[in-house]
C-alpha cells in the first residue's frame, strides 16, 4: 500500500490532453473588461464606498443649492444630533441584518426601556443611575427574547419581530397610561436622564454627546465585528448558517447573543431618546423600527446577511440626515424628503444587487 | 498489517422504520487512503457521519486508537483529531481564505488585548494559513485575505482540504471532494489527496468516481445494504467488479468478506 505514497498519480487516458491545455485556469486574475466591470469589482471589495460617494456628492451638492447655511459646521453638526437615536438603532438593526436576520422590534424596545427608565426615575423614585441600568438590561432582556424564538423556536425574524414589536408597544401604553413624563419632571427629579441632550461646542459646530455617543457605539461595535472571533462568526452565519455550523461555530449561541446585544443597544438608545427629546413619550419614534432599516440599506448592508461594514449604516444614517436637512434648507416640501429617502432605498438596494452578481 | 487507527463494529442506525445502518463494520489503518463506495442509499453518509460526529449511532461502538469514543457533535470529532471536508465545503464565501480556515478556532493575540478585548491575532492567521498552502503546493492562490467567493472550484475546494490537513491530527474524511470539479481541477484535488497522504495522514474518500477510486484509494471499502459487504483491494480487482459487488449483480470473493 505504500507505493503509491510519495508518487505523482497515474493520470487516466482522458487526461493526457490536459498538457496541451490553457494552464491559467488555477491562476486568479481580475478578468475586468471595462471601467463598469473594474468599478463592479472595486465595490464588491469595498462595500461601503457606495455610500460614502453617495454622502460626499450630496454633501456638496446641498452645499450648493442650499447655500451657506447648509455648509455650516452648526448646521452639520446639527444633522448629526437630529440622526444620533436613529443611527444607534441602525446599529442594532446592522447587526441583526448581518446575520441575515432583521428587526422590526428596535424602536418598540427603545421606546419601552425609555418608558421603564422615565417611570422607576421620576414616577417611583428610583435613584436615577439605576433605573437607567435597568433600561439596559430590560432591553437586553428584550432582544433575547427575540433570539430564543429565532433560535429556540426556530421562528422566522421578520414573524417573531413583527410580533414582539405590537407587544413591547403595548406594554409602552400600558405601563405609561399614555401620558408623557414632562421635562420640567425629569429636571427635576433625574437630571441624569437627559444627559445625552447636552451638548458642547467645538468652533461653530455643537455636538451632543448623544451624537458623540452614536459615533462611539458604531466604533466598538466595528472593533467587535472585524477584530475579534465573535464578529467574524456573525458574518459566517449571515453568509451560510449551515456552513458556520459545519464549520465548528455554534450558531444558536451567536446568533443569541446577536440578539441580546441588539437589546442592549437599543436600551442605550432609550437613554438618549430621553435627552434628544427632552421628555419620557410613548408615542414618539412610531417609525424608527423602519427609518433603522432605511439606514442600514443605504449604508450597503445587505438584507442577505453576511455582507457589507459596520461603519455602512452610519454613513447610512447621516445621508437620510443630510437629505433631510438640504431640502429643508432649500425650501422643499417635507413630502418630497419621504419620497427622496424612498428612492434612495431602492436604489441602494439595486446597488447592493448589481456588487452582489459577482459572488455567483 | 499493523493496527487500525480507527475501527467501528456493528453500528446501528435507525430513522423511523428505515435502517440506514445495519451492523455495520469500519476499519482504517494508519497512513492509508481508504475509499468507500456504494450505491445511493447503502448507508455511506449515515457511516461517515457517524464517524465525524454528525450523528451518534443508536448501538455499537467506534474506537480511535484502541479507545472507546462517542462523538455528540461534529466538534467533538475534531477535538478528536477528526477532520471531514464536506461535500458542501462549509466555506463562508465571503469571508477570506485565512478567516475561513480558522473559522470556529481562531488564534488572539496574547496578553491583555487577547484576553480581555479579544483580539484576534491576523498575523499569525495569515501566516499560518499560507505556511498551510504552500505546503500543499496552492499558493497560486496569492492573497490570502481575498475572499473565498473570488475563488474557482477547485481553489475552494484546495482551501478546504488545506484546513483539514492542517488541523486534523488523525484522520481526514473526504465527502465526494470532485464531485462538483471539472476535469483539470478533479486532476489538482486528486493530487492534493496523495500530497496529504504522502505525509502520513490517513484519509477516507468518499466517492462514486470509480476512477479516481481506483487511482488513490489503497483499500476499496463496499457498502451495501447499511453495512461492509467487502473490502477489496483496487490492484486485485476492476472497476467493474466494484460495481457488480455494490449493487449486488455479483458476490464478492470469500476473503474479501473476512477482511
Amino acid at each position: 500500500m505504500s507505493e503509491a505514497a510519495g508518487t505523482r498519480p497515474k493520470k487516466q487516458d482522458f487526461e493526457n490532453t490536459l498538457d496541451m491545455s490553457d494552464r491559467t485556469v488555477a491562476a486568479f486574475e481580475g478578468n475586468e473588461k471595462n471601467a463598469l466591470d473594474r468599478l463592479q469589482h472595486f465595490l464588491h471589495g469595498n462595500p461601503t464606498m457606495v455610500p460614502v460617494i453617495v454622502l460626499l456628492v450630496s454633501v456638496i451638492a446641498f452645499g450648493f443649492v442650499a447655500g451657506s447655511n447648509f455648509f455650516s459646521a452648526f448646521n452639520l453638526s446639527l444633522i448629526m444630533q437630529q440622526v444620533s437615536i436613529i443611527g444607534i438603532l441602525a446599529a442594532a438593526q446592522s447587526l441583526v441584518i448581518l446575520t441575515a436576520g432583521i428587526d422590526l422590534s428596535v424602536g418598540a424596545i427603545m421606546v419601552l426601556m425609555s418608558v421603564v427608565t422615565g417611570n422607576l426615575a421620576v414616577s417611583m423614585g428610583v435613584p436615577a443611575p439605576l433605573a437607567v441600568g435597568a433600561g439596559m438590561a430590560g432591553g437586553t432582556l428584550a432582544g433575547m427574547m427575540n433570539g430564543l424564538l429565532v433560535t429556540r423556536f426556530k421562528l422566522p425574524p421578520f414573524i417573531v419581530t413583527l410580533g414582539t414589536w405590537n407587544i413591547f408597544f403595548a406594554l409602552t401604553l400600558w405601563l405609561s397610561g399614555a401620558q408623557s413624563i414632562r421635562s420640567q419632571d425629569i429636571d427635576a427629579t433625574a437630571p441624569l436622564l437627559k444627559f445625552f441632550g447636552q451638548s458642547f461646542r467645538i468652533g461653530g459646530a455643537q455636538f451632543t454627546y448623544g451624537s458623540i455617543l452614536m459615533v462611539l457605539i458604531f466604533a466598538v461595535l466595528w472593533y467587535m465585528l472585524n477584530r475579534t472571533a465573535w464578529g467574524r462568526h456573525v458574518y459566517a452565519i449571515g453568509d451560510d448558517k449551515e456552513a458556520a455550523e459545519l464549520s465548528g461555530i455554534r450558531t444558536n449561541r451567536t446568533l443569541l447573543s446577536v440578539y441580546a446585544l441588539a437589546g442592549l443597544v437599543c436600551g442605550i438608545a432609550a437613554w438618549a431618546s430621553i435627552g434628544r427629546v427632552g421628555s419620557v413619550s410613548p408615542q414618539s419614534f412610531q417609525e424608527a423600527n423602519l427609518q433603522s432599516i432605511t439606514a442600514v440599506v443605504i449604508g450597503g448592508i445587505s438584507l442577505f446577511g453576511g455582507r457589507g461594514s459596520i461603519i455602512g449604516p452610519l454613513i447610512g444614517a447621516l445621508i437620510v440626515g443630510v437629505f433631510n436637512s438640504g431640502l429643508r434648507l432649500a425650501g422643499v416640501d417635507v413630502l418630497w424628503q419621504v419620497f427622496a429617502i424612498g428612492w434612495l432605498t431602492i436604489i441602494a438596494v439595486g446597488i447592493d444587487q448589481w456588487i452582489r452578481k459577482l459572488s455567483s | 498489517m499493523t493496527q487500525p487507527l480507527l475501527t467501528a463494529r456493528g453500528l446501528v442506525k435507525r430513522y423511523g422504520r428505515v435502517t440506514a445502518l445495519n451492523q455495520a463494520d469500519f476499519d482504517l489503518y494508519p497512513g492509508e487512503i481508504l475509499a468507500v463506495i456504494g450505491d445511493n442509499g447503502a448507508g455511506k453518509s449515515s457511516l461517515i457521519k457517524a464517524i465525524s460526529g454528525a450523528i451518534r449511532p443508536d448501538e455499537g461502538e467506534i474506537r480511535l486508537d484502541g479507545q472507546v469514543v462517542d462523538f455528540r457533535s461534529p466538534m467533538e470529532a475534531r477535538e478528536a483529531g477528526i477532520e471531514t471536508v464536506y461535500q458542501n465545503l462549509a466555506l463562508s464565501p465571503a469571508l477570506s481564505i485565512a478567516d475561513n480556515m480558522f473559522l470556529g478556532r481562531e488564534i488572539r493575540k496574547p496578553g491583555f488585548m487577547g484576553q480581555y478585548l479579544k483580539l484576534l491575532d491576523r498575523q499569525a492567521m495569515e501566516r499560518i494559513a499560507r505556511e498551510k498552502l504552500s505546503e500543499l503546493g496552492l499558493m497560486t492562490i496569492q492573497n490570502i485575505s481575498q475572499a473565498v467567493e473570488t475563488l474557482s472550484g477547485g481553489q475552494r475546494q484546495g482551501v478546504a482540504v488545506a484546513r483539514a490537513a492542517a488541523f486534523g491530527s488523525k484522520l481526514v474524511i473526504m465527502d465526494e471532494p470532485t464531485a462538483a470539479l471539472g476535469v483539470k481541477e478533479s486532476r489538482r484535488v486528486l493530487e492534493l489527496i496523495l500530497d496529504v497522504k504522502s505525509r502520513g495522514m490517513p484519509i477516507v474518500l468518499i466517492s462514486h468516481n470509480m476512477p479516481h477510486v481506483f487511482e488513490v484509494a489503497d483499500r476499496i471499502h463496499v457498502h451495501r445494504l447499511g453495512r461492509r459487504l467487502c473490502v477489496i483491494d483496487p490492484k486485485q480487482h476492476t472497476m467493474s467488479d466494484a460495481v457488480a459487488f455494490m449493487t449486488g449483480a455479483k458476490a464478492p470473493p470469500p476473503e474479501a468478506m473476512a477482511a
